[in-house]
């Protein structure tokens, strides 16, 4: 490995990898792209920003031929390229770790590492020994430890993006684009991840780079390009710019960025209890109460249990052992439709997988959990849906063509914001936040903050999970760390800071509840 | 412009070009007994294709509706004409079957995780067996009038009943589907069975009320069907499944579930029924319609399949 002094030297010689001018790209209804450049260096981190729905994804589909633009061309080595299909741009060099990720979830990590490019011995006669010491080789390289064998579906999405990324470099590619690869990775598996984007970058290859979180742009940046509502706003050095600037110039006005809480709701009456749960082997004796009008943050790594206890809350996973009760009333959720009757809404972290119904209109989208509100004489009302949909579209700034638009039309972060209307229509009296601002826009950001808030005023109480600690410690009022499935600690949130929580987390202390 | 709007309405355009053929080249085509005819045929076929459709939505399939078409019209045929049970009895017990049949298709293939292809092959040999076993493989003749009469009525004395039978079917579908929490439901657990779960919906509940469905309209499919054709037979329906699924698929429901629309469906009938009446007027044998008709399920899915990669 080289030292962190020479990567951070520039390997910048001025030539273009890559180069994307002047495109432009319509869809029914939308300017997704206007005009759009964009020069990528040898050796470079090319940073690309921009509200949800800026253009930033049709901008790299673009690039891997999903889509083709209207207008513009695109040059690699300085010669001008024509990239119609997915297959030729990874011929070009050109390889993307999608937001969405593309995985086949039923064969194994090592079929879908050389998927397409199987090494065979004769009439397609598979060389499977060989291949699984490659992939063995690869996921080394990227750092995870499991076996190629296993199957993508019992990943986790963490490691399912190093799989990803291991097939990437197995291509040979020498452009390499991620969107949005660390709104699913905790601290530990972010760092990684950026050790192996400055190993890439040292060996000359070119990254493109498109995330939300602010901070890790200045980390692990070296250029930002800077887009707006598919134009094309400026590309500047990282080193000359400060977050504010950065976010004004993304959103074109001041945002409150920090959402700290300043009033407390929460009250003495305990409206869930959770007494010795185990689930499996995943969930060891969990116990906590939660209060009307609080947040109860729940902090841990990737595969401390956060989602499976979550999960068991709503009756999703049933939990082995353990009592739950809801206003000091036992019950026995084992389906979420009775959670649901029950007041307690899940907001799942995997919005593609379990959130949303992809090929369907926005509007259905979002009354399916509460349709009982829409129905008069037992038919559905319309007209009814159709306001409700618009009231809490607005109030979700959620961007869309219409509300008969499928929702796999809209960029990541709007979907997001679909999920959340979801459950927000439902009216439910406990929500369990999992990963809510995933792939979301500061200025979004705030925005759901604040809806959580609200909330909260409204006399709903909050668990919200998140692998943000800083997005923990602004709203929580207690948070609950979970460790290998226990609890870790239980904290109040008054001078807590980000390495109190992360120690916890990491079990490098200890502390009973308190 | 001119290509997307074709595009579009490839199907309404199909159908259209498919009845200015015939008219061309037969001169019985348009008569109103031919017409009639054709409506008659198509109703029973519609009638199921709606059951074949729902099923398709919640992401399933149904192989078995052709038999139990032929299943419920022996059983009530054997029932009142040879056990001398009131007609209203008789077809209430029939359509009982077939509705308990649908749910055998749906719990073995939701609770049981059997997947649907392997159910409903199952039920639709042990249906046709049963079928064939009643009378060992013999028809039943001459149901009573008032059994006939389900058929033979008309309305202001010269409109076949079975119009008034397609309305009331596919406006209930209609409005069961787009206007009703639970037809939501049924898109839903199509669209995305995962989430539909963790969105509260009783997935496995509404995935079997879909084969339910289906059953019973196959059921009313084979009543239908006995009371045109004066007499029941062990081999009514025969590829009745293929045809139901072929109009759903004409129609704009996709296979991999989650999307449909029940009046392409119905369109899809009509079309499929007016193909096989064109080609016999113009003495194509049964062979050569078979084949026409094979080709055009493939031409309605490939003219679907290039809008929505136009789409992109
Ligand atoms: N296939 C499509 N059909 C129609 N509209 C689309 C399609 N793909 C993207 N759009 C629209 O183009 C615009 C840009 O979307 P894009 O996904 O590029 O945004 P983004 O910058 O990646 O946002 P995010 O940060 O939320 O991921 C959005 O308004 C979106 O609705
Ligand atoms: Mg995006």
């Amino acid at each position: 490995m080289i030292g962190e002094q020479t990567l951070k030297s520039r390997t910048d010689t001025g030539i273009a990898l890559l180069e994307m001018r002047g495109i432009s790209k319509s869809f029914p209804g939308v300017h997704a792209l206007s005009d759009v450049s964009i020069r990528l260096r040898k050796g470079e981190v090319h940073v690309i920003v921009g509200e949800n729905g800026a253009g930033k994804s049709t901008l790299i589909k673009i690039l891997s031929g999903v889509y083709r633009a209207d207008g513009g061309e695109i040059l690699i080595d300085g010669q001008k390229v024509s990239i119609d299909n997915p297959q030729r741009a990874l011929k070009l060099g050109v390889s993307v770790i999608y937001q969405e990720l593309n995985l086949n979830p039923h064969m194994s990590i090592y079929e879908n590492i050389f998927l397409g490019r199987e090494s065979t011995v004769a009439f397609g006669v598979l060389r499977r020994g060989r291949t699984i010491d490659e992939a063995r080789a690869l996921l080394d390289k990227v750092g995870i430890e499991v076996s190629p064998r296993v199957l993508v579906k019992n990943l986790g999405i963490a490691q399912k993006q190093m799989v990803e990324i291991a097939k990437a470099i197995s291509l040979n590619a020498r452009i390499f684009v991620f969107d949005e690869p660390t709104s699913t990775l905790s601290h530990a598996e972010t760092s990684r991840l950026f050790s192996l984007i400055r190993d890439l970058k040292a060996s000359g290859c070119g990254i493109i780079y498109i995330s939300h979180r602010l901070e890790e742009i200045f980390e692990i940046g070296d250029r930002c390009t800077v887009l707006r509502d598919g134009r094309f706003v400026g590309t500047r050095a990282i080193t000359q710019m400060s977050i504010p600037e950065l976010i004004s110039l993304m959103v074109g006005r001041e945002i409150d960025q920090a959402a700290q809480r300043t009033e407390r709701f929460a009250t003495e009456r305990v409206v869930l209890r959770v007494e010795g749960l185990c689930y499996q082997d995943v969930l060891k004796d969990i116990s906590f109460d939660l209060r009307q009008g609080e947040i109860l943050g729940l902090s841990g790594l990737v595969g401390s249990g956060r989602t499976e206890l979550a999960k068991c809350l709503i009756g999703d996973l049933r939990k082995t052992s353990g009592r739950i009760l809801l206003d000091d009333r036992p019950v026995n959720l084992s389906r979420v439709t009775q959670a649901l009757s029950n007041g307690i809404a899940y907001v799942s972290e995997d919005r593609k997988k379990e959130g949303l119904f992809f090929l369907h209109p926005v509007s259905t989208n979002m009354t399916i959990a509460s349709l009982r509100r829409l129905v008069k004489n037992g038919f559905l009302r319309p007209r009814l849906e159709k306001n409700l949909c618009l009231q809490t579209g607005e109030r979700l700034r959620i961007k869309t063509p219409g509300l008969k638009t499928q929702v796999k039309n809209l960029s990541g972060g709007n979907q997001q914001k679909v999920v959340i209307a979801k459950w927000l229509l439902t009216k439910a009296r406990i929500f369990i936040f999992d990963e809510p601002t995933r792939g979301i826009d500061v200025g979004a950001k705030a925005e759901i903050h604040r809806i959580i808030i609200e909330l909260l005023k409204g006399g709903a109480s909050v668990i919200m999970i998140s692998s943000e600690i800083p997005e923990i410690l602004a709203l929580s009022d207690r948070i609950l760390v979970l460790r290998l499935g226990r609890t870790q600690a239980l904290l109040e949130n008054r001078g807590l800071t980000q390495e109190d929580v992360l120690g916890f987390a990491m079990g490098a202390h200890a502390l009973g509840p308190n | 412009m001119f290509a997307r709007v074709l595009q579009k309405y490839a199907i309404y355009f199909g159908f259209l070009a498919i009845f200015a053929v015939f008219s061309v080249l037969s001169p019985h085509f348009l008569q109103g007994q031919n017409l009639s005819n054709i409506l008659v045929q198509a109703s029973v076929m519609a009638i199921i294709a709606i059951g074949q459709t729902m099923v398709i939505i919640t992401g399933g399939i149904d192989l078995s509706v052709g038999s139990i078409v032929a299943c419920t019209s022996l059983v009530s045929a054997v029932l009142i004409v040879d056990s001398g049970m009131p007609v209203p009895v008789g077809l209430l017990i029939a359509l009982l079957i077939s509705l308990l049949m649908g749910f055998v298709n749906g719990f073995i293939s939701h609770y049981g995780r059997v997947p649907p292809f392997i159910t409903t092959l199952g039920i639709m040999s042990i249906a046709r067996g049963a079928a064939l076993a009643l009378k060992g493989g013999r028809p039943v003749g001459n149901v009573p009038d008032a059994y006939e009469g389900l058929a033979t009525t008309t309305l202001f004395g010269r409109i076949p009943i079975f119009i008034l039978y397609i309305v009331i079917a596919y406006a209930i579908a209609y409005f069961f589907l787009m206007y009703t929490r639970h037809g939501r439901y049924i898109y839903a657990i199509g669209g995305n069975r995962d989430a539909a779960r963790l969105s509260g919906i009783p997935v496995k509940l509404y995935g079997t009320l879909a084969y339910v469905i289906a059953g019973g309209l196959a059921g009313i499919g084979g009543i239908l069907l006995t009371a045109r054709l004066d007499y029941a037979s062990p081999i009514t329906g025969y590829g009745y499944e293929l045809d139901a699924i072929a109009s759903s698929v004409i129609g704009g429901t996709s296979l991999s579930g989650g999307e449909g629309n029940i009046l392409g469906t119905l369109l899809g009938a009509v079309m499929i029924v007016t193909l096989k009446n064109g080609l016999t007027l113009l003495d194509v044998s049964a062979y050569y319609q078979q084949i026409t008709i094979g080709v055009v399920v493939i031409m309605a899915v490939f003219l679907d399949s290039i809008k929505s990669l136009r789409a992109e």
